[in-house]
């Protein structure tokens, strides 16, 4: 797995192919819509989804933990898909979510599915995260006012990101990151969440020309531009 | 025999009682089922109502007497509307309905308080009939059963949803008699027991089909499987006749044929389309006009295989191979239907390969030799939809439940075992981890009987009832400068995500530029100017050529004594094939390897059909990487297999063991998108992942969780699971044809040759200009698909 290094405001960044951003210089590995719980959230309405679906995220998540051994975890918000997943969880899953608050600093970002911390289980809660140029948050918020000042750059979730690309072999399809010099948007790390398509105007709309997309592959990303936004 | 005023009825119109008439008139009198074969055009269907109309005027009641399940809504409209001349000639007391999903649900609610005494209806509305809970009261005075088509439905899923209702109803009504009625086939007796029929009738057969196989004026291609050059040579022969039906094998082909033959139609014959993806409405206005007579021809894909005369075809074409007899025959029988005279077909060959499948299918036509496989086992997943059906319906105990699937034909076989697996998986889920206590479906009282847990799941349930999983599709609609035109049809989702504004495509007999997505809607006008179109792509067009048809293909090409059948330059071609290297056998496996521009090529003739050779394909490709022959890629025809490589392949006969359906296998089967495929219908089918829910829009875009994440998080955590192995099963059969493939290393072992040749034989040219055609895809060969698509940009 090679990541790809994103640089903003003369920090480094560092893209994981495996879906999680990286910021070596301060240590911080953020992760975004880990969405723990949506298979059991589901069965409340009749879809008895497998309920393996928070013990195969974070299955993904623990070797990405040892690769980059970050002092502080930041999950972007929609950690959980309701406000009773936390109570849902295995004891076998609880455990290894404390033995990562055990083992770094763990934050729980609000989100929308999840906006109060996840009761009974260790991490602080924040509502977003400043350090140096960047702002760690759930859902982009207006834009700031460039590169340079405090907290200016926002780092985020929520859109479930996704490409779609014409090969001759057919389209692909792929979670991705998209980026300019304002934002960054990382893709959902749940192992049940859907994407929603970078030319859709909720995603291409609050990127700036010249935004390129990160698809996730197996060994590497793979870098295009954003696509132009259709004329409405 | 024939009560006086029925007598004077058939009398009236110039008819005489056709045998089997009589004999299923008969046979219901004596309570017996009957299977019913009889070609198209042999008043099949009257057969099979003739018992139920003769008991209802002698002794007239209230009350649903007789049951009609067709695979077609059309079908059912059409009969209702043929069955009304004898009623209403008859003056019988009788009402006739039909009931589908296009029913309006004020007469749905009226036909359950006030069933009329015949109710046609398909597979599924049959299944949400029996989900009801007055199911019971609906069916007790039922007689009769007419079953049309049943070739059509043995072997599906929509076959296998059939037999558990059959099944239900031998328990709601005991004492009703059935009417199975069938083209002719292949396996009468499995037919018979899949329509728990203890008789068969076979009608008279009539004069055999004369079949003509016809090569397009130039020369002869060796690939491709369009056909589209032989258009001039079709519209002449359209001329000839009066109406002409063209069969082709893809919707694609049919939008292809259509444009051509429309760009030489100087003559303005009135030639229409009919495929499966147009606007139904669009497919009614075709069918009228065929039936009035205004059109000289219409170029069809199997949308036209099945259902009612289309008015006078006098001359049936069919455009490229027909991968089948059985299928064959009944394209052939849509021309002059009547029994007394012959339908007269032409076969035009799209290829080489093809000319000989064609010879074949004449041959084994003219030794009424059929083929088609023996129904396979039922489904686990249509086996869950029936039983939270059966729950929807009223409680019931698991003891019961189980005798009476077993008397469903596709589960006679069914272990108990399996049964609990698939009511658990019903009730809880069926996982390891008892997760789901609290949210089952279905709950056991204390007699151990199952109940529905909720009205919402009931509900839930009878809004998802059905076997036919559609691909995602779009709709196609035609924009103007006034505003939204006219829908043309459905295109799949994935073709349309690769389209760009601007782009033009083939559809609906129109040349379209894509103008734009609006949510579930291409918006597209008519393309002006000149540019190459993509034709939309519908995936499941194809049918692999059946086993039996191979056989005979690889018999021909081992038996020179019958070459005289072949137009010269394929006996050219075959001879100058057995001077270079040798002829495929008839029963061993012919692999020839040669080197050509820097690369190394494998061909091997397994005549095994697409999928398997897909299957093959991605099997013996690992292998190769594995040896160190550094493969590149492949491409599966119905005939042969190509692998392209590196390195020069050795060993050869090795790389064929059977051992391959092992480990690799396994390993391949993980990232196969053939199973998440079958994956994703089978967790729609067993209601895992439902398409509507109660309250929610009505689109299919609410199709909530993606199903691949469901499949990979499955397969790693419960690989076992019931749903898991019924997408396996489906396999075996399905796409990615493993039992056939199974069949065909067992029947090579030890009887491989192969030829070492210095360069390309004649036999695998046509495998050399399919390549580049096909794709072959995994997460890795994504990987290298996207890694060109960057290099390309930042070249650009």
């Amino acid at each position: 797995m090679t990541a790809a290094p994103l640089h903003l405001a003369g920090e480094r960044l560092m893209l994981d192919p495996a879906g999680v951003l990286v910021w070596p210089a301060a240590r911080l590995l953020a992760v975004a819509d880990l969405h723990l719980e949506k298979g059991s959230a589901q069965a409340a309405r009749g879809m008895l989804l497998p309920p393996y679906d928070s013990r195969a995220t974070l299955d993904r998540l623990a070797p990405l933990l040892r690769r980059w051994s970050p002092e502080m975890v930041l999950a972007l918000g929609d950690s959980f898909h309701d406000k009773d997943g936390p109570a849902r969880l295995g004891a076998g899953e609880a455990a290894r979510i404390a033995a990562i608050a055990a083992a770094h600093r763990l934050v729980w970002i609000a989100g929308n599915h999840d906006p109060a911390p996840p009761a009974g289980l260790p991490g602080e809660a924040m509502e977003a995260f400043t350090a140096g140029p960047f702002t760690f948050r759930h859902e982009p918020g207006a834009p700031g006012p460039g590169r340079g000042s405090g907290g200016a750059i926002e780092i985020f979730g929520h859109l479930h990101p996704k490409a779609v690309l014409a090969s001759r072999g057919g389209s692909l399809r792929r979670a991705c990151f998209v980026a300019d010099t304002r934002r960054v948007l990382l893709p959902a790390f749940g192992a049940y969440t859907g994407g929603l398509a970078v030319t859709d105007p909720a995603i291409a709309g609050l990127f700036r020309p010249g935004a390129r997309v990160f698809l996730l592959g197996q060994e590497r990303l793979f870098s295009f531009p954003l696509p132009a936004r259709r004329p409405a | 025999m024939l009560t006086p005023e029925f007598a004077a009825w058939f009398a009236a119109r110039g008819w005489t009682p056709r045998p089997h008439q009589l004999a299923l008139l008969d046979a219901a009198r004596a309570g017996e089922s009957v299977l019913l074969i009889a070609p198209t055009g042999g008043g099949k269907t009257l057969a099979g109502f003739l018992p139920s109309l003769v008991d209802l005027a002698a002794t007239p009641a209230p009350g649903l007497h007789t049951l009609y399940v067709s695979p077609l809504k059309a079908l059912a409209v059409d009969i209702a509307r043929n069955l009304m001349a004898p009623v209403t000639a008859l003056g019988l007391p009788i009402r006739i309905e039909t009931r589908s999903g296009d029913t309006p649900p004020n007469r749905r609610a009226r036909q359950r308080q006030d069933p009329p005494q015949l109710l046609l209806t398909t597979p599924e509305s049959l299944a949400l009939l029996l989900s009801l809970p007055d199911a019971p009261r609906l069916f007790a005075g039922l007689a009769r059963i007419v079953i049309d088509e049943v070739h059509a439905l043995a072997g599906t899923k929509r076959g296998d949803q059939l037999a558990l209702g059959l099944a239900r109803l031998g328990t709601l009504a005991p004492n009703a008699t059935r009417a199975a009625l069938s083209a002719t086939v292949a396996h009468p007796a499995a037919l018979a027991a899949f329509a728990g029929a203890g008789r068969i009738v076979t009608a008279e057969g009539g004069a055999a089909p004369l079949l003509e196989l016809v090569l397009p004026d130039g020369p002869l291609s060796w690939a491709g499987h369009m056909g589209i050059e032989a258009a001039p040579t079709i519209l002449a022969r359209l001329r000839a006749a009066r109406m002409s039906i063209v069969f082709v094998n893809t919707r694609a082909q049919a939008e292809l044929l259509f444009q051509a033959l429309w760009k030489l139609n100087d003559p303005m014959l009135p030639i229409g389309l009919h495929h499966g993806s147009l606007d139904p409405a669009q497919r009614r206005r075709v069918e009228a006009a065929m039936a009035e007579g205004r059109l000289r021809a219409v170029v069809a894909t199997a949308s036209l295989d099945l259902g009612l005369d289309w008015g006078a075809v006098d001359q049936v074409i069919q455009l490229g191979a027909p991968k089948g007899v059985s299928r064959l025959l009944q394209r052939v029988g849509r021309a002059d239907h009547r029994m007394d005279r012959p339908s007269r077909a032409l076969l035009i060959p799209a290829n080489r390969f093809e000319v000989l499948e064609c010879e074949a299918a004449i041959e084994a036509v003219a030794e009424g030799a059929l083929d088609g496989d023996p129904p396979r086992p039922g489904g686990r997943d249509v086996l869950a939809q029936h039983l939270l059906g059966l729950a929807c319906a009223g409680p019931f105990h698991p003891d019961d439940a189980y005798e009476e699937v077993l008397r469903a034909a596709p589960y006679a076989t069914l272990t108990r075992e399996d049964f609990d697996a698939v009511l658990d998986y019903v009730a809880t889920g069926g996982y390891a981890l008892a997760a789901y206590d609290r949210h089952r479906k279905l709950f056991r009282d204390a007699e151990g009987r199952y109940h529905v847990r909720s009205a919402r799941i009931a509900a839930q349930h009878r809004m998802n009832i059905g076997t036919i999983v559609e691909a995602p599709m779009l709709r196609v609609r035609l924009a103007s400068r006034r505003g939204a035109g006219p829908v043309l049809g459905e295109i799949e989702e994935y073709f349309a995500a690769q389209l760009r504004p601007g782009d033009s495509f083939i559809f609906a007999g129109r040349r379209l530029a894509f103008l734009r997505l609006r949510e579930t809607t291409v918006e597209a006008t008519e393309a002006a100017g000149p540019g190459e179109p993509l034709v939309p792509a519908y995936e499941g067009g194809r049918l692999p050529l059946s086993t039996h048809l191979a056989a005979r293909v690889r018999a021909l090409f081992a038996t020179p004594a019958r070459w005289a059948v072949f137009p010269e330059p394929v006996r050219e071609w075959l001879r100058l094939q057995r001077a270079a290297s040798r002829l495929p056998g008839r029963e061993g496996l012919l692999v020839e390897t040669f080197p050509r521009a820097g690369r190394w090529y494998l061909v091997a003739y397994a005549f095994e059909g697409r999928n398997a050779h897909q299957t093959l394909g991605m099997l013996l490709t690992r292998r190769m990487a594995r040896a160190g022959f550094a493969p590149l890629g492949f491409v599966a025809t119905d005939y042969v297999l190509g692998v392209w490589s590196a390195m020069q392949p050795v060993g050869v006969a090795s790389l064929f063991d059977q051992d391959m359906l092992g480990d690799d296998l396994e390993a391949w089967m993980a990232e196969s998108s053939m199973l998440r495929r079958n994956f994703r219908n089978v967790a729609v089918i067993a209601g895992l992942t439902p398409r509507q829910q109660p309250g929610a829009a009505h689109s299919r875009r609410q199709v909530t969780v993606n199903t691949d994440l469901i499949y990979d998080v499955l397969r790693k955590h419960q690989p076992d699971h019931v749903l898991l192995r019924a997408a396996r099963d489906d396999a075996t059969s399905g796409l990615i044809d493993l039992g056939r493939l199974a069949g065909f290393l067992g029947r090579i072992r030890g009887r491989i040759v192969h030829m070492a040749l210095s360069r390309v034989s004649p036999l695998a040219v046509p495998v050399l200009l399919e390549i580049g055609r096909e794709s072959v895809r995994g997460a890795a060969t994504e990987d290298a698909l996207l890694a060109e698509l960057e290099a390309e940009l930042r070249g650009a």
